[in-house]
Formats: structure tokens, C-alpha cells, sequence
């Protein structure tokens, strides 16, 4: 097998409870590489909880992730991100009295000038400062935002909020972006721009894996599409193959969906 | 009514020692709350840090003086450390509990008698600053004029040393803060979270931080009592830290300007109150007295409550502080 089939991420026996309610309990999950896959479910099927055990957000109870081969349970998302993960939230982290282009630079890794003592001899780190702005512009541009680039984060729409938090997602430079509900509160015509960029990630060597609810999103960028239900992974396929899987169907609108209820026999 | 000599105590006021030690300590909690979004309420603690840390090594230890002044923030960035460890992985309000309850510790410790062989007690530490004087060019029980100001030539020299001193900080934070490093405690105070995805340790920055601003209070207290001449416990009660709050929100909070300008209104404001009242016509002052009790007592009391009540106009008409924008409050309302 070359590296390019290795998946880039491996979840195994991972299990999360909170009292006596298993939100999590997820016996095998591979991501393939420079695939964009989309993690469904119905409201509580534990989506959240199990992108926060893989990002370092929340420790697992059991089990072990790696990610590119490389154990990394346990290990918090500061590191995560320098090893390429990177993730973006459902309510949007906007930071929002820094402006756009300071929300941008943020996202550079290995920065001289985030040390306490160089930060004190601007000579150390002005040069690298101007690649990362000139890189941070770049993809402003691709983004659609350049014209926000001195305006404070906290100006921005809910769309534009969206773009921002991606567009600084990549500036990590990431092997695998994870997406958080990235269409939620996005107009449609932004909407449309959106979906083109995540689509243009995996050209680029980027993995995606996003949590969503709009199956439409699903159907249309999502190379395969993994079903969570009361924290289990209940199916895995295609679209096309989830879209008339009845599990899914199931549980997503109840297993008598379309029946008469006065047939139903109750158990 | 003497307006002369009102005038004369304001202005050496508007630049006067307290302003200098306030603005100091308010630069670190600067640090700590404008930038980081620390909720650091025992700023005075690290002010009687310093402070004791240089007079304990001097009477108890006998070391030289300018070793105990290296001491004091040795000890004032520990002291940090070890507040910081527990509380700063956890939710922000953690932090004021432990930053109140430590420095009320300190000040209720040093003046204990159990501890009185080391930090003398109620009594506190006297007549260690010797060396600091030695140094001084100035007379020192000699007045200097300079314009509208007057000070001793003690406070002369305490006065170039921290002005000198406090523009040299200032200068400093100033340049952290427009550095990437600046930038990244400036994302935590946003959003912590949103920084930790980006690959940034989060916990070590704040840590930094309250080291910093921790030892910038430091300077503070050692610049206190050297002024004073002496260490007394009860001067780091919790109303100081509170009085450093207040200046910092005149100012406005994440501005580098903010503690001088905000200290040096405070104090302007206290000393012409009080001046003023005191300086009344005596049938005016006699009036008073015997209408609203305006004793020589109750005039230190009033002009705190003039103070306040200027306060209370601020955060109704100006709540960004002087330097603060408003567009930026508005932001977080959003």
C-alpha cells in the first residue's frame, strides 16, 4: 500500500461517556486521504462530542486515535495543529476587536515573534511577518475578503465570519481541516462560494472532514459520508449509498416514517 | 481661599509619586486584563511582593539592598507561577479568587506576629532604602521648584527613577503587544479556544503574562516604599487594587497609554478635592461642619465619594475609557 492509501486518520474503540450516557462509542473510523468526508446525524447523535475527542478539545474515556499513523490520544490541540490538524467551531470563533488581516496572521505556525524575547527585537521576526502578511493577503483574495482585510472581525457577517475562520484555518497550513457546521447561518449566495473552496481543499493535499446537517451540502461535496446515531456510526458510503440506506432513513425520521400509526404495533 | 497653593498641590499631584507607583502597577494589570483578559483582582499582591521581597532581604536576610531589589522580582514572578498554575487551565474567575485571596494572605502573613522577626510585624520594615538615597544628585530634604511643580529633593530623585522607569516599561509593553506575541495574547483574551486550534498554547502564554504584569506590580511596590522608606503591611489592602482597577478603566483597558493618563487624572482629582475642601472660607467650613459634619475626617472620605461619583459619570457617558473606542465596545455586544 503506498502512503497515499494509508487514511490519514484512524479512530478506533473510541468512547466517551458523560454519567451513564455513552455520547460516544465509535468501534472503527478511517478518513481517507484527499477526500472530503462528511459526518451526519440526527440532533444529539454525539457529531460534536467525537470532532472534540479527535481536535484534543475533550479526552477520550477509551481507545486510541492516529493520525497519520501516529498516535495522538490525549494529545492537546495546540500540538494537533502543529502536527497539520486543524478545526474550525460551530459557533464561530471570529476573534472580534482583532481585524481581519491580525485574524489571518494569527493562524501562521512557528512564528519567532510569538517568543517572549524576541517579540522584543522586531528585527527577529519583521521579515518573517511580511511573508506571513503577504500569504495571509493571498488567501484573503481567495476568499473574497480582501476589502475587510482592516476592518475589525466583529464588523464581519455571519457569512463572512464563516469565510474568515476557514480562510484563517488554512493559514496553519493543515494536512486535514476539520469543519464544524460550516454552512450553518451562511446566506445562499455566499453559500455557493464556500462550497467551491472546501471542494478545491483536497487538490490542494488538504483532507476535510465536516459535521452537517444539510443534506444537500452532503450530496454535493462529500465524497463519503459517515452516519452517527446515538453515538454510534450506524452507516458509511457514498452519498448516492446513504441516500437510500434505510438505517439512515430510520433514524433520522423515526423507523415508522410513512406508516400509519394506528398499524404500527407497539413494542 | 488660597487658590495658589491648591494649584500648586494639584499640578505636583498630576505627576507625583503616587502616579508614578499607580500607573506602574496599572501597567501590569494592563498586561494582564487589557491585553490577556486576565480577571487579576490582587494586583496589590504583587505589589507587597516586591515590596517585601526587598525590604525582608535587607532587615532579615541583611542582604545589599540592590540584590534584595533583584529578590523582589525573582519572588514576585514565583509568586505568579505559582498562582498561575492551578487557576489558569480553568475558567477566568478561578483567577480573581485566587489573586484576591493571595494578596489579602500576603498582607494578613506579614503582619502576623509569628511573622514579625522577618517582616516586622504591624511595625513593617524601616530605613532600608539607604542606598537608593546615597545615589541621589538632589538635596534631599531640600524643596526643588520646576514650573508649577514642587517636590522635596527625595521625591525628585524617586521621581526621575520612575518616571525613567516607567516609560522604559511602557515602551516595553508597547512593543510586546505589537509583535506577534502581543497578537496571541490578544486572540486569548478573544477566544481562547479559537487560539488553541490555531496551534497556540494557550496556558503558557497566560502564563507569561501573569508573570509579566505580576512583576511590573513588583516594580511598583518596591518603587512604593522606597519612596515611603518603609514596608508597612496594611498599606496593600484591597482597596489599592481596586483603585488600580479604577485608573486602568479611565483610561481604557488594552490602550498603553491608559495607566499613566489614568493614574495621573486619579490622583489630580483626589488632591484638588481635597484641597479644595479643606482650603474652604473658614464661615463657609464652619457652616458645613456644623450642617453635614464636614470634618477634617470626613473631607479624605468625601473626595472618595466625588471620585466615585465621577466614575459613575464616566461609565455612563465614556464607558471605552479615555483611550478606548467606542467602535470596539460596541463589538462586543454583538
Amino acid at each position: 500500500m503506498t502512503d497515499a492509501d494509508q487514511p490519514i486518520l484512524v479512530a478506533t474503540g473510541v468512547v466517551k461517556a458523560f454519567g451513564g450516557l455513552r455520547a460516544v462509542d465509535v468501534e472503527q473510523l478511517e478518513i481517507r486521504r484527499n477526500k472530503i468526508t462528511a459526518l451526519i446525524g440526527p440532533n444529539g447523535a454525539g457529531k460534536t462530542t467525537f470532532f472534540n475527542l479527535l481536535t484534543g478539545f475533550d479526552r477520550v474515556d477509551e481507545g486510541e486515535i492516529r493520525f497519520d499513523g501516529k498516535i495522538i490520544t490525549g494529545m492537546p490541540p495546540h500540538r494537533l495543529a502543529a502536527k497539520g490538524m486543524v478545526r474550525t467551531f460551530q459557533l464561530t470563533k471570529a476573534l472580534a476587536k482583532l481585524s481581519t488581516i491580525e485574524n489571518m496572521k494569527l493562524g501562521a505556525l512557528g512564528q519567532r515573534g510569538e517568543k517572549f524575547w524576541a517579540a522584543l527585537i522586531p528585527g527577529s521576526w519583521t521579515k518573517q511577518e511580511e511573508e506571513i502578511e503577504q500569504r495571509a493577503e493571498a488567501i484573503l483574495q481567495r476568499f473574497n475578503l480582501t476589502h475587510m482585510r482592516d476592518e475589525y472581525a466583529g464588523t464581519m457577517s455571519g457569512g463572512q465570519r464563516k469565510l474568515l475562520e476557514m480562510a484563517r484555518a488554512l493559514m496553519t497550513d493543515p494536512r486535514l481541516v476539520m469543519l464544524d457546521e460550516p454552512m450553518a447561518g451562511v446566506n445562499p449566495a455566499l453559500a455557493q462560494s464556500l462550497l467551491e473552496l472546501i471542494k478545491a481543499l483536497p487538490g490542494e493535499g488538504r483532507t476535510v472532514i465536516f459535521v452537517e446537517h444539510n443534506m444537500d451540502v452532503v450530496q454535493e461535496i462529500a465524497d463519503w459520508v459517515v452516519v452517527m446515531a446515538e453515538g454510534r456510526i450506524i452507516a458509511q458510503g457514498t452519498p448516492a449509498e446513504i441516500k437510500t440506506n434505510k438505517a439512515v432513513v430510520d433514524a433520522y425520521l423515526g423507523a415508522h416514517h410513512g406508516e400509519d400509526l394506528s398499524q404500527v404495533e407497539l413494542t | 481661599m488660597d487658590w495658589g497653593f491648591i494649584f500648586e498641590r494639584s499640578f505636583s499631584a498630576m505627576i507625583g509619586p503616587e502616579v508614578v507607583v499607580y500607573a506602574l502597577a496599572a501597567v501590569g494589570l494592563n498586561v494582564h486584563f487589557g491585553y490577556t483578559g486576565l480577571m487579576n483582582f490582587g494586583q496589590v499582591g504583587f505589589m507587597a511582593a516586591g515590596a517585601y521581597g526587598v525590604g525582608v532581604s535587607v532587615f532579615w536576610l541583611e542582604w545589599n539592598f540592590w540584590v534584595g531589589i533583584i529578590f523582589a522580582f525573582i519572588y514576585a514572578g514565583v509568586l505568579a507561577m505559582l498562582l498561575g498554575l492551578p487557576t489558569l487551565r480553568l475558567r477566568a474567575d478561578y483567577l480573581s479568587l485566587v489573586t484576591i485571596a493571595a494578596s489579602e494572605t500576603i498582607r494578613l502573613l506579614a503582619r502576623s506576629r509569628v511573622m514579625q522577626p522577618i517582616t516586622g510585624g504591624v511595625e513593617g520594615v524601616n530605613q532600608f532604602a539607604g542606598p537608593f538615597y546615597d545615589l541621589s544628585p538632589f538635596e534631599l530634604g531640600q524643596f526643588y521648584s520646576f514650573g508649577p511643580f514642587k517636590y522635596l529633593g527625595r521625591d525628585v530623585w524617586v521621581l526621575l527613577v520612575g518616571w525613567t522607569l516607567l516609560i522604559l516599561i511602557t515602551l516595553m509593553v508597547r512593543q510586546l503587544m505589537r509583535s506577534p506575541w502581543g497578537r496571541t495574547l490578544r486572540a486569548i483574551r478573544e477566544d481562547e479556544d479559537a487560539a488553541r486550534a490555531l496551534g497556540k498554547n494557550s496556558y503558557f502564554y497566560k502564563m507569561q503574562s501573569l508573570m509579566l504584569g505580576g512583576m511590573i506590580g513588583a516594580v511598583a511596590g518596591v518603587l512604593q516604599v522606597i519612596q515611603k522608606a518603609s514596608v508597612q503591611a496594611d498599606t496593600f489592602n484591597p482597596v489599592i487594587t481596586f483603585t488600580i482597577w479604577t485608573i486602568l478603566i479611565v483610561g481604557g483597558p488594552g490602550r498603553i497609554w491608559s495607566p499613566i493618563v489614568g493614574s495621573s487624572i486619579y490622583w489630580t482629582l483626589i488632591v484638588f478635592i481635597e484641597n479644595t475642601l479643606r482650603e474652604l472660607p473658614s464661615n463657609v467650613r464652619s457652616t458645613l461642619e456644623e450642617t453635614v459634619q464636614l470634618s477634617d475626617f470626613n473631607i479624605s472620605m468625601l473626595r472618595f465619594i466625588l471620585v466615585g461619583l465621577g466614575l459613575m459619570l464616566l461609565a455612563r457617558f465614556r464607558p471605552q475609557g479615555i483611550f478606548g473606542s467606542r467602535e470596539e465596545m460596541a463589538l462586543d455586544r454583538r
